[in-house]
């Protein structure tokens, strides 16, 4: 049996507002709210709600025949909650008829696969925790961020758990082999992999209203007619795309939702395909052979890399600046740094930062609120830098506590040490005459380690540490010496 | 194709983008076969680079037997007396200079001097229109002579020049514009000046704009229709080797520079408030405007009522060497012109790797694509931009990369073959 799956990606990130320098240290609010919830509501009442009535129409009308699968980002269900509800309300009821598959993510939409194991695996649980909490399915197949995919990744994924990745089938990684087949990932056969067709994919995604195509206009028939054609021994046609397809990027005017009306009932009446969630093909299909992905793909731009987001210096040394604030977050534990820090890994913004001007300028500049690729750069570093601010002033107040405990530490030492002193005086003040030296001594630089921690800066925290951590180890030194004096 | 060019002026002598620009484009036309210049200049001084091209000094030329047409052509471009001096491209010492010695020498911009021969001073000032009317004159002596095939005349201190030998010789006439008086005069129109451009525009058979920006004025301003007005972008002269001075850096600070005329036109107090916002975060970085004019008291009192006085630097009008040897210690070098037709100073700047912030209302921004685009207005984002180039390493090093070699592949030969188009559109 041969079969058709049909995924959809839903992601929108929370978009920073205009933040300067200015702000740094003094502003702790980066999103643009009003953008947000304005081009969610936009979305929402364009693609999602329509789009989805559409979709629950399908399936009710062919009684478990036409089935779908969708991937929706953590910060994409963030805004649902808090601008349109009734879109998660709409998913709810496409769940619940069974014929729909939801995929497992990162929950902020990141590119954590890339940098870190730890952060990755923390985000794709909180996602999952997610999606079961609202669709009550558990999701087994797994979709990365922008289909991004390579062996390793891959391998990842299946110590995660996953039967199943999808990803796209990119022509410099599959040569002379079709998508049309399934796939296993080269490092752990256990993985399954799905290979996005993505010529048929994206003549829906990007070509349908190009009246510049020769294949222009594109209907439900001749598109079927093309799949009827796929050789007979191929089995599945895969066909991935931005569910903003159906009404966004394609507008309701270029009969988008026509098209996918007549779609299944073509499929149905001209050929023998039937519809399959993504962990049906992969229960129902014997993979074929290994795929061989080293370098990571994704189903962005011409290349299929991961130039889009990591392509050039703006973006390597943004990427790298988020990363390395990773282990502050986790030492700070604050739930309010670490919504921010989930929101900064959303790939858009780095999507954003992308200096490929001319080959893929349109797509780049889809609800892209900057002008340029330096703004957009310029602006997100604000962001860290004030970020990295609290995470020091937070980071440094448990510090301080540390600090007090240690300069008590030190007090109480100190009042031993005079209390021996005096003790030494009296006892034998004939017998000992420098013991009172290094008694003096030993109070100075008490008092100097304590006036030294005060004197740092704040936000310097490792200094601090240091320097809390190493004065007490004099002390003890110079009391063991008065201690070796006594005794 | 033989070309009769009128421009104003000429290396070694350039006081401004406009010889600046003349000089390249005419150089970028000596490569193409077949293309032979005529230069005209007034006051050759007879040390210009006469390798690549005739160079006829307008003084140089007999206008005796003239005398007479002369009132006829005063009357034609209606000769006025200015009263306010603008001064589009020399700084005001070298004006007053120069007025001042031609006053002096007792002499009288309109009398001939004993050889019969017209003196042009060859700088702009408060008897311009006189200059111009005599550059006319002469304009239509050589216009006589017929030996050219099409007529090209920079900016509309020479349009009168270049409508006369069009009357004269019955050959299309080309008027490339460099800067109309909206941008010289920040709105406000001398209309005099208004009047000569509008003239000079109407009667041209094509118009060469530096800009989409300038060929918009063009269109809108001056109601010339869209398909008569070309646009061809300038470019700038490779950078040699002895040019490349470096000035020692005597301070740890990053060093950020205005450099231009401080007139109204190129926006420096956006520049001051710029600077101000910057120092209200940042204690290691100075500013610097290098240049003269109208504006710089104002500027300087600013700066000081600010109190940032400490860290903003004045240098006056810098000369030649001068200019690479500022570029050489900048670490961002800002342009916040209110309206700039190209502006080529940015691109010098890039040639001495020096990450450049530029107005959306300047012609270069049409063009490059590693610098930082702001409104001259928005004094945050220019700020904010200043920061993250002195910030944020990647972003410095990126246009450092990549800037020169944008800017080296802007040739003029490029924007030759274009005006050499332009010719053969015009020509039957």
């Amino acid at each position: 049996m041969r079969t058709i799956c049909l995924y959809f990606q839903i992601h929108q990130p929370f978009r920073f507002r205009r933040y300067r320098f200015f702000d740094i240290g003094g502003e702790h609010y980066y999103y643009d709210d009003y953008m947000n919830e304005s081009i969610l509501r936009k979305v929402a009442d364009k693609c999602y709600l329509p789009a989805n009535a559409v979709m629950l129409d399908l399936i009710n009308k062919y009684e478990g025949k036409f089935k779908i699968a969708f991937s929706i980002s953590g910060t994409a269900i963030d805004q649902f909650e808090l601008y349109a509800p009734e879109v998660i309300e709409s998913f709810r009821k496409l769940a619940k008829t069974g014929c729909v598959e939801f995929l497992s993510e990162t929950y902020s939409h990141s590119l954590a696969s890339l940098s870190n194991r730890e952060e990755f695996e923390k985000q794709v649980a909180k996602h999952k925790e997610k999606i079961i909490e609202l669709f009550e399915v558990e999701p087994t197949v797994f979709r990365n961020t922008e289909l991004i995919y390579s062996d390793e990744i891959g391998s990842m994924v299946a110590d995660m758990g996953y039967k199943a990745m999808i990803t796209e089938g990119a022509k410099h990684v599959l040569g002379w082999k079709s998508p049309n087949f399934l796939y296993f990932n080269a490092l752990n056969p256990k993985l399954k992999v799905l290979l996005k067709n993505f010529k048929l994919s994206d003549d829906i995604a990007f070509r349908f209203s190009n009246k510049a195509w020769s294949e222009y206009p594109l209907t439900a028939e001749k598109f079927v007619s093309w799949i009827k054609a796929i050789d007979k021994n191929e089995e599945t046609v895969n066909l991935f795309m931005d569910y903003e397809t159906f009404g966004e990027r394609q507008k309701k005017e270029t009969g988008i939702f026509e098209f996918l009306k007549a779609f299944p009932a073509m499929v149905f009446k001209n050929t023998k395909f039937k519809f399959s969630t993504p962990s049906e093909v992969v229960q129902s299909l014997q993979p074929v052979a290994a795929v061989h992905v080293p370098h990571a793909i994704s189903w962005a731009d011409e290349e299929r890399d991961l130039t889009a987001w990591l392509g050039n210096e703006l973006q390597w040394q943004a990427f790298g600046k988020l990363y390395e604030l990773q282990e502050k977050v986790k030492q700070a534990n604050d739930p309010k740094l670490q919504k921010d820090f989930e929101y900064f890994q959303v790939s858009d913004h780095f999507y954003y930062m992308s200096t490929k001007f001319f080959s893929d300028g349109e797509v780049h500049s889809y609800y892209n609120p900057y002008d340029s690729p330096y703004e957009a750069f310029i602006n997100y570093m604000n962001v860290l830098s004030d970020f990295e601010i609290r995470l020091n002033s937070i980071l440094s107040k448990d510090c301080s506590v540390e600090v007090q405990r240690l300069s008590k530490l030190l007090q109480e030492k100190e009042q031993l040490i005079i209390k021996y002193a005096d003790q030494l005086n009296k006892d034998d003040d004939y017998r000992r005459p420098p013991t009172k030296k290094t008694v003096k001594k030993t109070k100075s630089v008490g008092v100097s380690a304590e006036k030294s921690i005060k004197k740092s800066p704040a936000g310097k925290i490792v200094e601090k540490a240091n320097t809390a951590a190493e004065k007490p180890k004099k002390i003890g030194l110079q009391e063991r010496l008065i201690r070796k004096n006594k005794f | 194709m033989k070309v009769l060019m009128f421009g104003w002026e000429f290396p070694p002598h350039i006081s401004g983008g406009l010889g600046t620009a003349s000089y390249g484009l005419t150089k970028g036309m000596s490569k193409i076969p077949g293309m032979q210049i005529k230069f005209v200049v007034p006051k050759a001084y007879g040390d210009e680079d006469q390798s690549r091209m005739r160079i006829v000094g307008a003084n140089d030329i007999e206008i005796n037997k003239k005398l007479i047409n002369y009132e006829s052509f005063l009357n034609e471009i209606e000769y006025i007396q200015i009263n306010s001096k603008i001064v589009p491209y020399t700084d005001p010492d070298e004006y007053y200079t120069a007025v001042k010695e031609a006053n002096e020498e007792g002499r009288s911009f309109i009398y001939t001097n004993f050889r019969g021969k017209l003196p042009f001073t060859g700088k702009y000032g408060a008897d311009l229109y006189h200059e111009i009317a005599n550059y006319a004159v002469v304009a239509s002596e050589l216009a006589e002579e017929g030996d050219f095939d099409v007529i090209h005349a920079h900016d509309w201190l020479t349009f009168p020049a270049g409508i006369a030998a069009k009357r004269v010789s019955g050959k299309p006439l080309v008027i490339h514009v460099h800067a109309t008086d909206f941008d010289r005069s920040g709105g406000s129109v001398n209309p005099a000046v208004f009047d000569i451009e509008m003239k000079g525009m109407r009667i041209a058979d094509k118009i060469v704009a530096v800009s989409n920006l300038t060929r918009n004025t063009i269109i809108e301003k001056y109601g010339i229709a869209p398909d008569k007005v070309v646009t061809v972008h300038n470019a700038v002269e490779p950078l040699e080797e002895a040019e490349k001075l470096i000035l020692k850096r005597n301070v740890n600070d990053k060093i950020v520079t205005f450099l231009g005329r401080v007139t109204l036109q190129k926006g420096p107090e956006y520049f001051v408030e710029a600077a101000y916002k910057v120092l209200q975060k940042m204690d290691n970085v100075r500013f610097v405007m290098a240049g003269s004019g109208e504006l710089l008291n104002r500027m300087i009192i600013r700066a000081a009522s600010l109190r940032i006085a400490d860290k903003f630097h004045f240098t006056g009008f810098l000369k030649g060497d001068d200019v690479y040897r500022m570029f050489s210690v900048s670490d961002v070098y800002v342009m916040p012109s209110v309206s700039e037709p190209f502006g080529i100073s940015p691109l010098e700047a890039m040639q001495s790797n020096v990450p450049v912030i530029i107005s959306h209302q300047s012609g270069v921004s049409e063009v490059l694509q590693y610098a930082m685009k702001v409104d001259f207005w928005d004094i945050d984002a220019m700020a904010d931009a200043i920061y993250g180039l002195l910030n944020y390493s990647a972003l410095s090093d990126m246009f450092k990369a990549h800037g020169k070699e944008e800017v080296e592949n802007m040739k003029w030969e490029n924007s030759a073959l274009k005006v050499n188009e332009v010719y053969q559109s015009v020509v039957k």
